[in-house]
């Protein structure tokens, strides 16, 4: 029988329910300090392999209040106490999901799962990967395996030339403003086509990262030895050639009201902030395509530059991209998530607006229930920075 | 089983509305519940009463990953959500956790804020002054995990 990536990697037809062993899962330290207390609570004291997790405090590092502390200092003692290997605490520390392809950790068909719904970023290097809560992370901790429900397949064959001023981040952007925040699910998203294999891992990463953002299960690209199978059964072919399309600006409060930048320049967007980073836009690639933009120029709206990770944050202050955003008037902090949920570094107040290259902009999702956030790629928010309003990046 | 519902007939009620990131550095529910809903309904953890249940259009709780939705819900009482559909973290934790994620097709204008609602579980309908919703009923392997009490009773049992 032919076979998509998504079935071969969980070994079963799209429908039907399966126990797979799980080659690794990554924790954080908001999801899972409640996965160690219920185990604590049913008497399991031991996890069942402590090479297979990866431990990434980043929602609130540095610990920005004594509550998240309290919870970073539950999940420190958690980690020593079980002798984990792979743990990227505050020095080597970052964005879980640029962490753990950085790291090596992702290898094309493994299974992998996550605490944080933006575990699905993985599949950019052919992995089945998926975001869980913390209960299903207790039950994986505990046993090493957990059900699935091998998930149907739609297709998206990206096809064209890559237009000017275009990014990764608009390709994802067009697509969920085409099938809508539940378009995909339940369902994986396989990415495919010229476009998509001519793309840098990261840029993959970018795309697979915001398939949960269409309510996908996981978002996968093929590799030379994962592929789906010739004549594979896909529920859904969707064929966009993005020769003619302009970068798209993503309006509150959904990541699927994405927009032509045109449109966006023709409304005369004034923006009060710019965030740079997160596990969408947050890796070298993001941070050169800003620097590009803003080198020798001054910014008008307030803009946070925050590399995903430790490693990310070395590369550019070794290249001079630290001092070219300081130079240009912009702040960089050392890595977290922080102002993507609101956070901290960067929370928004009434009525302010801004331009993030982050992947949700729900309603409070960076602070006061009635700021304003509009997802972009790094190009066009380093413009807009610039610029104070939003502007194309031509 | 009678209750009372809280209808907000919006689709994509996601996890950053149900509970806000920025109360996230909390994982105990009483705390979680005093900011249930608090984006969409400020004045939510006052009116919800033990046993209530929301109602809501489609793809309920997109987003997030964070259980703390369930919990912030349960924690303010809430027995269940009924709605057209749910996105697959928050009814994956919902299973988890016991509590009653209903997904119903027929979910109308005419159910309001404050009606009391006649539930039959087994027979997958409920009632409102003689108007009658039907729904997917639960899916067996989903109810053996919630009568043992939750995912992590498989482990120990």
């Amino acid at each position: 029988m032919k076979k998509t990536i998504t079935e071969k990697i969980l070994r079963g037809r799209a429908g039907e329910l399966v126990e797979r062993p799980i080659d690794l899962i990554m924790c954080h330290d908001v999801t899972t300090p409640p996965a160690i207390k219920m185990l604590k609570k049913i008497g399991i004291n031991k996890v069942w392999d402590k090479n297979k997790i990866v431990v990434c405090p980043d929602h609130f590092v540095p610990n920005k209040d004594i509550q998240s502390a309290e919870l970073a200092k539950e999940l420190d003692q958690w980690v020593k106490e079980q002798g984990i290997k792979h743990y990227y605490k505050l020095g080597c520390h970052g964005v879980c999901h640029a962490i753990l392809p950085e790291q090596g950790h992702v290898k094309p068909g493994m299974v992998i799962v996550g605490a944080d719904s933006h575990t699905c970023t993985y599949g950019a290097l052919g992995s089945f990967s998926t975001g869980i809560g913390s209960t299903d992370a207790a039950y994986v901790l505990a046993s090493g395996k957990l059900w699935f429900k091998v998930p149907p397949t739609l297709r998206f064959n990206i096809t064209g030339k890559m237009p000017k001023g275009f990014s990764a981040k608009d390709i994802i952007l067009y697509i969920i403003s085409q099938i809508g925040v539940d378009g995909a699910q339940y369902k994986a998203m396989e990415f495919g086509g010229e476009v998509i294999h001519r793309l840098l891992d990261e840029e993959k990463m970018t795309i697979c990262n915001m398939a949960i953002e269409a309510g996908a299960k996981n978002g996968i690209i093929e590799t030379k030895d994962y592929y789906s199978d010739k004549g594979c059964k896909y529920e859904k072919v969707y064929n966009y050639n993005i020769s003619d399309l302009e970068p798209i600006v993503a309006y509150p409060h959904l990541p699927s009201k994405g927009k032509p930048i045109s449109k966006a320049v023709r409304d005369n967007i004034k923006i009060d902030q710019v965030f740079i980073g997160s596990c969408t836009n947050g890796r070298y690639s993001d941070m050169e395509q800003a620097a590009q933009i803003l080198k020798g120029k001054k910014v008008k709206a307030r803009t946070i530059i925050i590399p995903a990770t430790t490693e990310v944050y070395k590369k550019c202050l070794k290249n001079g991209l630290i001092e070219l955003f300081l130079e240009s008037g912009c702040v960089v902090s050392t890595p977290t998530c922080g102002p993507c949920l609101g956070g901290h570094m960067g929370v928004l107040a009434q009525g302010e607006k801004c331009v993030s290259t982050t992947n949700r902009n729900f309603v409070g999702r960076m602070g006061h229930p009635k700021s304003q956030v509009y997802l972009a790629s790094p190009r066009v928010a380093a413009i807009s920075a610039i610029k104070g309003k939003i502007a194309h990046p031509r | 089983m009678k209750a009372k519902i809280h209808v907000y007939l919006k689709d994509s009620i996601n996890t950053d509305e149900i509970i806000p990131a920025r109360y996230l550095n909390s994982d105990k529910e009483e705390e979680l519940a005093k900011h249930a809903m608090e984006d969409l309904d400020k004045g939510f953890a006052k009116k919800a009463k033990k046993g209530d249940f929301i109602v809501a259009g489609k793809d309920f709780g997109c987003g997030s990953s964070r259980e703390h939705a369930i919990w912030a819900l349960r924690g303010a009482g809430i027995k269940g959500v009924i709605a057209e559909s749910f996105a697959r973290i928050f009814y994956r934790n919902a299973i988890n956790n016991g509590f009653l994620a209903i997904e119903c097709r027929e979910i109308d204008k005419n159910l309001k804020s404050g009606d009391i609602i006649e539930l039959s579980l087994e027979k997958g309908f409920f009632t409102v002054k003689d108007r009658k919703y039907r729904f997917t009923p639960i899916p067996e392997f989903v109810k053996e995990i919630m009568e043992k009490g939750g995912l992590l009773k498989r482990l120990t049992t």
